[in-house]
């Protein structure tokens, strides 16, 4: 060994400790500062001295003390030999005769596996309820038929009436008695006198001042659209940029959105509160398969 | 070098007790074995490593997790001492995380370097994968690693998912509610699907508690049982190597595992847990206290999921507002993006190593790793897949792109929908021209160029015919190794 070889040999080993004295310097802070009450930042950085301590110091000592020479191995071959195989099919042929050769334990142990596979699949059905009405309803159905229909509140749970809303105001408001209900979020948006509406047959009765209300669920993916640009009377969904027009009916402008947001039918009932007089034009929400079947 | 010397004591009672435990279940034979392994050294072989040590340190902190965390969605008023929610109704999933945060000590570093350690755990695999497809390392025999790999991605993904599903917080909550419409959107049984995977109609009752299962138990097992598999497998098959002096397909050139490998690896492992707590302990991730507790009605702008949902995120954003309605059924918008891209995504990754060697009609066993260059087709087919998914995932972010540089939401989108088809067969013509002046400048050995002529019609470019690989094999050429060895391997 060269005395330079020695002297640089002598640095490696010295460096190596040295990076584990640090980290046990480091464990024994990290104990401390847990004691005292513990401090993020400082956890975290104690933590990482005393593992990469010892990472240094194990892989300097890997790289300067450990035989670094190239070992070659032979490669086997994976396949086996035509004797192995042959050898192997002898046993198995041996015993096969026992097992398929019984064709009718055969069979009749198929069908009891079969059955009972099947059978210890209807557990799985108890993990929900048949999806039904549930997807295609929210709780402004109860609206139907009733003279009061049902008042939209805010999620406070107080009701509002037509002059709460600024022109251009927006609010998010949900069924009497429903305002948890994740199905049911509804904006109501209040329009300038100088925009006109532009609503499909019978809707403009659904309008109350200049009000008119949608489901606030984003039709594509279900995020509740929240972003209402007034000057071009747009709606926007923050998750997917789909934009739907207020103005004419909340169709889809640009974006992954398809239909246009559901509208809900509003009223005013006697004491000049607003309220829903019908569920939505539409199942609210994300699509699904048999949305258009009633 | 000075070797230290044992005491003889010492050294008894360790040869002692391993004799009592050799007479007890044998083994010395295969512990030699494991002992004198040989592993091929290169930096790329290592990203592996690093995905497993990241699962290491998962398990390690998610096990701390559990003791504080309570899956419920149980609503509660919380009084505790973030000021800033008192008194706010939530569940107790998200409050026992606000708990865990602020006032189990040490519990908002093991919280941050487990999210740190999913972000690296799928960060390393995708690499990893990447590696494994340029170098051709998913060849014969390897399929069925290459299949379980995939698998392991996509169980990663899931967990990694339900993962920050569980907090309850607003981002989550949002997440978890596109995640049910993509269900939803699934023709036939996405309404059943989603009903019985939530318990009924969103959010459902019982969806953080079955998420948690699926989160902690479940999947982990899974996951730990196929990598354990995969490991199994390659050192079955024997890691391949680069070709380079003296390395053949029959054989394997590298350092024994003890102690020199065993070593590095160790230190490798203190060294990734040592950066996931620096992350941990002084880069904030998901801050859910910032978020608030899930309400339906609400959402944030700037909604964005961990990065590997990004590129579904982005396909979702990116698609037109189309989709399929006839006689009052219906395909919805985001299963053509959500589902059927990512489908095909991961049915196209599973079936690769065959359809790769159906096409080429190589067939034969490869141990030996093809450089990226001397594969233009495959090299540049691969660099225009990942360009796609570059451009979904960063149409993830095309909100805050708008805003941050003040432009319309639509044309930012519009550019992306272009981008989406213009970019990856430019980026893989400059991959395969790239691929051509590499190989060209290294004066690859001409048995390649000999044989690219001789293979007729499709995908004759790069792509090497058995009767090639089984000559190297059967006879190596020194000349011809040497020469590939000068460009590639032997610098470890």
């Amino acid at each position: 060994m060269s005395p330079e070889h020695r002297t640089s040999s002598t640095t490696a080993e010295a460096l190596a400790a040295a990076c584990f004295f640090v980290a046990a310097l480091a464990a024994v802070g990290l104990g401390v500062v847990y004691w005292r009450g513990g401090q993020t930042q400082l956890e975290g950085l104690l933590l990482a001295v005393a593992t990469g301590g010892i990472g240094v110091g194990i892989v300097v000592w890997a790289k300067r003390f450990m035989p670094d020479e190239q070992v070659t191995e032979e490669r086997e071959p994976l396949a086996s030999t035509e004797e192995e195989i042959a050898a192997f099919r002898s046993s198995f042929e041996h015993g096969e005769q026992s097992v398929v050769g019984r064709r009718l334990l055969v069979a009749s142990i198929g069908a009891a596996l079969t059955a009972l596979g099947g059978a210890l699949l209807f557990p799985i059905r108890s993990l929900g309820p048949r999806p039904g009405r549930g997807l295609k309803q929210t709780a402004f159905a109860a609206a139907r038929g009733r003279p009061g229909g049902v008042r939209l509140v805010r999620q406070d749970g107080s009701p509002l009436r037509p002059d709460d809303l600024a022109v251009d105001g927006v609010l998010t408001v949900f069924p009497e008695d429903h305002v948890r209900d994740a199905d049911s979020p509804t904006l109501v948006i209040r329009t300038r006198a100088d925009q006109e509406l532009d609503l499909a047959e019978g809707r403009d009765e659904w309008v109350v001042d200049g009000i008119i209300a949608y489901s606030k669920l984003c039709t594509h993916v279900g995020c509740p659209v929240g972003l209402y640009q007034s000057g071009e009377g747009l709606l926007l969904c923050p998750c997917h940029q789909s934009t739907f027009n207020v103005l004419e009916g909340a169709k889809p402008v640009f974006g992954p959105a398809a239909r246009a947001l559901p509208q809900l039918p509003l009223g005013v009932d006697d004491d000049g509160y607003l309220i829903a007089t019908d569920d939505f034009s539409a199942p609210v929400g994300p699509g699904f398969w048999d949305r258009g079947r009633s | 070098m000075t070797v230290a010397k044992k005491s003889p004591a010492t050294r008894t009672a360790t040869f002692k007790g391993a004799r009592w435990l050799d007479e007890r279940v044998g083994g010395a034979k295969f512990a030699r074995k494991a002992l004198t392994k040989v592993f091929p050294d290169h930096w790329s072989f290592m990203i592996g490593e690093l995905a497993l040590y990241s699962f290491v340190i998962l398990l390690l902190t998610g096990v701390y997790l559990t003791f504080f965390f309570d899956p419920s969605s149980q609503l509660t008023t919380y009084e505790g001492s973030y000021e800033a929610l008192r008194g706010v109704e939530m569940t107790e999933a998200y409050k026992s995380s606000l708990e865990l945060s602020f006032d189990v000590r040490a519990g908002l570093l093991m919280r941050q370097i487990h999210h740190w350690a999913a972000l690296l755990f799928l960060a390393t695999m995708v690499v990893h994968l990447a590696r494994v497809f340029f170098t051709g390392a998913f060849r014969k025999p390897r399929e069925i690693n290459w299949i379980i790999g995939v698998t392991l991605l996509t169980l990663a993904i899931f967990n990694g998912f339900a993962g920050y599903s569980l907090l309850d917080d607003q981002l989550s909550g949002t997440g978890l509610r596109i995640a049910y419409s993509i269900a939803l959107s699934i023709p036939l049984v996405g309404t059943w699907i989603t009903s019985l995977l939530f318990g009924g109609e969103f959010p459902g009752p019982d969806i953080i508690e079955r998420l948690y299962v699926i989160h902690i138990l479940l999947l982990p097992a899974l996951i730990a049982l196929l990598l354990g598999l995969h490991l199994f497998l390659v050192v079955r098959h024997k890691h391949t190597q680069f070709p380079g002096p003296g390395r053949r397909e029959d054989n394997v050139v590298g350092e024994q595992v003890f102690p020199t490998y065993a070593a590095k690896a160790i230190g490798l492992f203190f060294l990734t847990v040592s950066v996931l707590c620096l992350l941990g302990g002084l880069v904030q991730i998901n801050p859910i206290w910032v978020y608030g507790p899930f309400d339906p009605a609400e959402v944030s702008a700037a909604s964005q999921p961990d990065w590997y949902m990004g590129w579904l995120d982005g396909a979702l954003r990116i698609m037109p507002g189309w989709e399929i309605r006839a006689f009052g059924f219906e395909i919805p918008n985001p299963f053509f993006p959500a589902v059927l891209l990512a489908g095909a995504t991961f049915g196209a990754l599973y079936a690769w190593p065959f359809l790769e060697a159906r096409v080429t009609g190589d067939h034969a066993s490869h141990h030996l790793n093809d450089r990226p260059r001397q594969r233009p087709v495959r090299t540049s087919l691969g660099v225009a897949t990942l360009a796609f998914y570059v451009v979904c995932f960063l149409g993830g972010a095309a909100d805050v792109l708008s805003t941050t540089f003040g432009l319309s939401v639509n044309s930012v989108l519009w550019s992306f929908r272009l981008a989406l088809f213009g970019l990856p067969p430019l980026a893989g013509w400059v991959a395969y021209r790239l691929c051509k002046e590499l190989s060209a400048r290294d004066g690859l050995p001409v048995a390649e160029k000999v044989h690219w002529r001789e293979i007729p019609g499709r995908l004759r470019h790069g792509v090497a015919t058995p009767t090639q690989d089984a000559s190297r094999t059967d006879q190596p050429d020194e000349s011809d190794e040497s020469d590939v060895g000068a460009s590639t391997g032997g610098r470890e």
